[in-house]
């Protein structure tokens, strides 16, 4: 256990430049790629088992197969580089550290989906990444590695780099299309699917930065090896960016299947609740997904340790277990305030709702509005029944999933922490006071 | 997405922000968005209204006016409406005039955990103004905003293009008294990298 395929090397001097990248390695995986077929590429990935890294998990040699191929119609690749989701830090982190890998495992795709000019949607507020990124492609560009027949492959490709302008809805892919396009980020109603019909209603694939990084360590390895690595269908590495209420904060590479409750305690990743508090709850993959008490983010409702894989967390459905998601993981120690951080999310999905679908414009407002209730001290018990019905009128009615990502945490506070929502209707206004979390310790210790 | 409302021109005087007469790029800013443009299909150049909407919020104080978004519209040679419609739908557009630096504060899940509420009540006191307000001699904005990526260095805070994190009351206070010193407008896309884009390929 514990090999890094992605951020083993950020120690060495210079990873972030070309010069650095390729003394350690880099592009050696673009060499073997271009010597190979556009359909082995696939194939390689398809093996590897490799699943989006974004969120939806969903296998991304399946996607890569589905691209239309009308004779004539340019194909474009799409990196997603909008991380906006509440707890996700690793795309940034990545992007900032080892731009070069990004771009290396954006011409393998490129080259395995037939696409000749890719782009790299990057969310507005990383303006400064924006420009590492152009830095490193200008780089790649001197270096033969973009523009016209790259390395003697008869290969063209032309990388772009694209800023959006703050809008978590951006991150869906067809929003981030309609982004692309110059347009809203409204979600389109699918089929077509981006495959089909995409920016520019070209096929179009839209893929995470995590996930393009990792194509280049499984064509160096083979997909075979890559599968190898992580337990059952979750192959491979995945990026975990820990938050919260930890002792150390930050970006770790983990192989699918390390036992959460090592992931949380160890020294070797996030070290323990600071302040010796005890964990409360734990969203496991980013704001969206169900948050879980602690005695079910250790343990499955079977009794079985739960692991950071896609199936261990997802065990017992939305009951008792959770998503991976894009592996946004926050822990919440002992003060929290479980009612308080709800509506802190459900302002945030409230004020990022495109708008277009009346369930989620609407129901994520009043969420946000009897939460609020809950707070002041004026809620009673019909508006934990009124709370439910509402998110249980938004999944599953949207365009996008963005209905869901703001039901799922609503349904699963409600499901695993009643009690709380009890008491703040039972102690009123005595609760505002007495419950006032988060008197930043660490900003007054300082 | 609702819009946020970014700094009533309280004490401002809103003319000097205006742009009403000879509104146009600098040469560099200009140059800089055409080629931008090249980055997209023929014919689909209005794909290129993000970024040059962020250079032209560089080029005129931070912020768009009508008057900046007909311009933006007619270098895409796109109807004006297009550009509204797109300025007012991404938060990182300011409608309204802003102080020359604007404080954005995530507020969302991880910072909110880590303390975000209390340095958003920290700056308000430090600066004298209310969250969405800008001070009186015009410096500063106070905007606090969604997940900025940052969750696992909060809480923190964007001012222009550079991320300010692991934030204590101490340090955003120091980070506020040097940009007060500096006194220059900042913004995310910022004017040096407009006028050294040679770095950008063609």
């Amino acid at each position: 256990m514990g090999r890094q395929l992605l951020i083993n090397d950020l120690d060495k001097e210079g990873i972030q430049s070309i010069s650095g990248y390729k003394a350690n390695g880099g592009y050696s995986a673009l060499e073997k790629a271009l010597k190979m077929k556009p359909e082995e590429i696939v194939e390689e990935v398809k093996k590897s088992g490799l699943r989006g890294r974004g969120g939806a998990g969903f296998p991304t040699g399946m996607k890569w197969s589905f691209i239309a191929k009308p004779p004539d119609v340019p194909r474009h690749l799409v990196c997603n580089a909008d991380e906006s989701e509440p707890g996700t830090f690793k795309d940034r982190f990545l992007m900032e550290k080892k731009p070069h890998l990004l771009i290396e495992g954006m011409i393998i795709s490129s080259f395995a989906l037939g696409a000749n000019t890719s782009y790299i949607y990057i969310r507005g507020e990383m303006m400064y990444v924006f420009h590492i990124l152009e830095k490193a492609i200008q780089e790649a560009y001197d270096a033969g590695y973009l523009g016209k027949n790259i390395l003697g492959s008869g290969f063209d490709l032309d990388l772009y780099v694209h800023c959006g302008a703050g809008a978590y809805i951006c991150g869906e892919e067809t929003g981030l299309i309609e982004s692309l396009e110059g347009k809203r980020g409204n979600p389109r109603i699918k089929p077509p699917f981006p495959a089909i019909q995409g920016v520019w209603m070209r096929p179009t694939v839209v893929n995470n930065v995590e996930t393009l990084a990792a194509v280049v360590p499984i064509i160096n390895m083979t997909g075979d090896e890559y599968a190898k690595i992580g337990v059952g269908k979750s192959t491979g590495t995945k990026l975990i960016s820990a938050s919260g209420h930890i002792n150390k904060p930050g970006v770790y590479e983990i192989e699918l299947g390390v036992p959460v409750e090592e992931f949380i305690y160890s020294e070797k990743y996030c070290g323990g609740i600071r302040n010796g508090k005890k964990l409360k709850a734990v969203v496991a993959g980013g704001s969206s997904v169900p948050i879980l008490p602690t005695e079910l983010i250790l343990k499955t409702a079977k009794g079985e340790p739960r692991l950071m894989s896609y199936e261990s967390l997802s065990d017992g459905g939305f009951q008792t277990g959770t998503m991976l998601g894009s592996g946004g993981f926050i822990a919440m120690d002992e003060d929290t305030s479980i009612v308080k951080n709800l509506w802190n999310f459900t302002r945030f999905y409230h004020h990022e709702s495109c708008g277009q679908c009346s369930p989620c414009r609407e129901g994520t407002g009043w969420m946000e509005k009897i939460l609020h209730k809950f707070l002041d001290g004026h809620a009673t018990s019909k508006d934990i029944d009124l709370l439910w019905d509402i998110q249980g009128k938004i999944e599953g009615k949207t365009i996008c999933p963005l209905g869901e990502a703001a039901a799922w945490p609503v349904a699963a506070a409600i499901r695993h922490f009643r009690p709380e929502f009890e008491e703040y209707v039972k102690n009123g206004k005595n609760m505002v006071d007495v419950k006032h979390y988060y008197r930043i310790n660490k900003l007054q210790e300082a | 997405m609702q819009s946020e409302s970014t700094g009533s021109p309280k004490g401002m005087d809103v003319q000097k922000y205006s742009n009403k007469k000879n509104l146009r790029f600098s040469d560099e800013a200009l140059a800089l968005s055409q080629k931008i443009m090249k980055r997209y299909p023929e014919g689909k150049q209005k794909s290129a209204i993000l970024p040059v909407l962020h250079i032209a919020q560089a080029e005129f104080n931070g912020w768009l006016s009508v008057e900046a978004m007909d311009y933006v519209a007619s270098l895409l040679k796109i109807q004006s409406i297009e550009v509204y419609e797109v300025a007012s739908f991404y938060s990182m557009f300011n409608l309204k005039p802003v102080g020359k630096c604007v404080i954005e504060v995530c507020r969302t899940g991880p910072c909110w955990l880590m303390g975000a509420e209390d340095l958003v009540r920290f700056i308000e006191k430090k600066l004298g103004i209310k969250e969405g307000q800008t001070t009186t001699d015009g410096m500063f904005t106070l905007k606090t905003v969604e997940c900025l990526a940052s969750c696992g260095t909060a809480p923190m805070m964007q001012i222009g293009e550079k991320y300010h994190e692991n934030l204590t009351f101490e340090k955003c206070g120091t980070i506020l008294d040097d940009y007060k010193n500096k006194g220059e407008q900042i913004s995310h896309w910022r004017k040096e990298r407009i006028k050294n884009h040679t770095d950008i390929h063609q």
